[in-house]
């Protein structure tokens, strides 16, 4: 039988529509991998209430996992709610990588964004936000003031 | 729960979406691109917590309504928003002078909703509440930006401060169906967020160089079904594919 694992590996293929060098496993949108009977059951959370990418999530989520379990249900949940705190270490080195700034720590109160801890450029901390809103939900826009290249920052959230 | 529930959640997702709505007017027509995209970001937030609220008010009121029979196939009657959000874009310092005075309710609503007794109903609001708070650090900023700007802005803001301020009271008017609603752990009770939603509405202006206008007669109709023309005309707008072509999918 293929187990819960073989699921987890198969996930940590599919990847995010729209921040397409992370999987849903790097993002923690994947939450929960189980069987009920013989029906696998995986639990995916939105990033964003209004995240457009979740209608094409579980349909390339249960086409990967179609390639070796026969019967799947993909469930929505908002609780609790994302937090970029899931997003691994393996994610964050995968965004930093293709250019894109990690989220930095969550400052208190929580609904502070953050910021980057450095520029993906080249490593500058001296960095400055140039807007509040990206190109997808999930991110601003910052620039770096050393090498003055722009770059994508995933909001701390 | 039944009806006042119903109503209830109406309320609050009927202002989500018709909000949702006025902003993608301005996509494509935002004065920078960096507001475009930031509009265009915050309507889909707000869309997203329009569907999960009216999804979960068909759920409870059991006739077989789903969202988009709920948003595409109800007269402006049946719509409960408040008239704040119902109010044209004007120009852009309108917008985001509505769009503070609605992000202002919300960033109080939604952690309140938190603890709802209804398990759905926190749950949107516990992914709302985060994302109420970024757009309130956006709208306010914008209304400082300008009021406290030029005199031409000024004098815009102004005029939008005029217009709009007698809307702002609306959504902390309690009826009987709000005290319903309160009773049952549903909800807040209106009326419970307005020091909270004063303190900051005032320290913005304050800081945009506004004056606080004094309280009027709080316009008041639209959380029980009365609006301005001005909702007809969106609803006709949003609504006319989907009754055009009634089970088309794509
Ligand atoms: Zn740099």
């Amino acid at each position: 039988m293929v187990t819960v694992q073989d699921a987890w590996d198969l996930l940590a293929d599919v990847p995010d529509p729209e921040l397409p060098t992370v999987s849903v496993v790097d993002l923690g949108i994947a939450r929960d991998v189980h069987y009920d009977g013989d029906r696998l059951v995986v639990t995916i959370t939105p990033t964003y209430s209004g995240c457009p990418a979740m209608r094409e999530i579980e349909h390339d989520v249960k086409a990967r996992l179609a390639e070796r379990f026969a019967d799947v249900e993909v469930r929505t949940v908002l609780s609790p709610p994302w937090t970029t705190d899931w997003i691994t270490d393996a994610g964050r080195a995968k965004l930093a990588g293709s250019g894109i700034a990690p989220p930095g720590a969550r400052m208190l109160p929580l609904l502070v964004q953050g910021r980057p801890e450095m520029c993906p450029h080249c490593g500058s901390t001296a960095v400055e936000e140039l807007a509040g809103f990206g190109s997808t939900a999930c991110k601003a826009l910052w620039r770096c003031t050393t090498c003055r290249e722009p770059f994508d920052y995933v909001k701390a959230h | 729960m039944g009806d006042h529930a119903v109503d209830a959640l109406l309320r609050v997702g009927d202002s989500c979406l018709v909000l949702a709505q006025r902003l993608t007017a301005w996509c494509g027509h935002a004065p920078a691109l960096e507001e475009d995209i930031a509009l265009a970001n915050v309507a889909l937030d707000i869309l997203g917590q329009a569907r999960g609220l009216l999804t979960r008010a068909g759920e409870i009121e059991g006739a077989g309504r789903d969202e988009d029979a709920l948003a595409y196939l109800r007269d402006a009657p049946d719509y409960r928003n408040l008239l704040l959000v119902e109010q044209p874009n004007g120009d852009y310092g309108t917008t985001m002078l509505r769009q503070l005075l609605f992000d202002a309710w919300a960033v109080e609503l939604w952690p309140a909703l938190v603890f709802s007794t209804d398990p759905v109903v926190a749950g949107i609001a516990g992914k709302a509440a985060k994302e109420a708070a970024y757009h309130v650090r956006h709208s306010a900023s914008w209304v400082v930006r300008l009021g406290d700007g030029t005199e031409e802005s000024h004098q815009r803001m102004l005029a939008a401060l005029d217009m709009l301020w007698p809307y702002a009271g609306e959504a902390f008017l309690d009826d009987e169906v709000d005290v319903a609603a309160a009773e049952s752990g549903l909800m807040p009770l209106p009326s419970s967020l307005l020091p909270a939603y004063r303190h900051r509405v005032e320290s913005v202006l304050a800081e945009a160089t506004l004056p606080v206008p004094p309280d009027p007669w709080w316009q008041r109709g639209g959380r029980q079904g009365s609006h301005g023309e001005h909702l007809t005309y969106l609803l006709a707008e949003m609504q006319v594919v989907h009754r055009a072509h009634p089970d088309a999918t794509w």
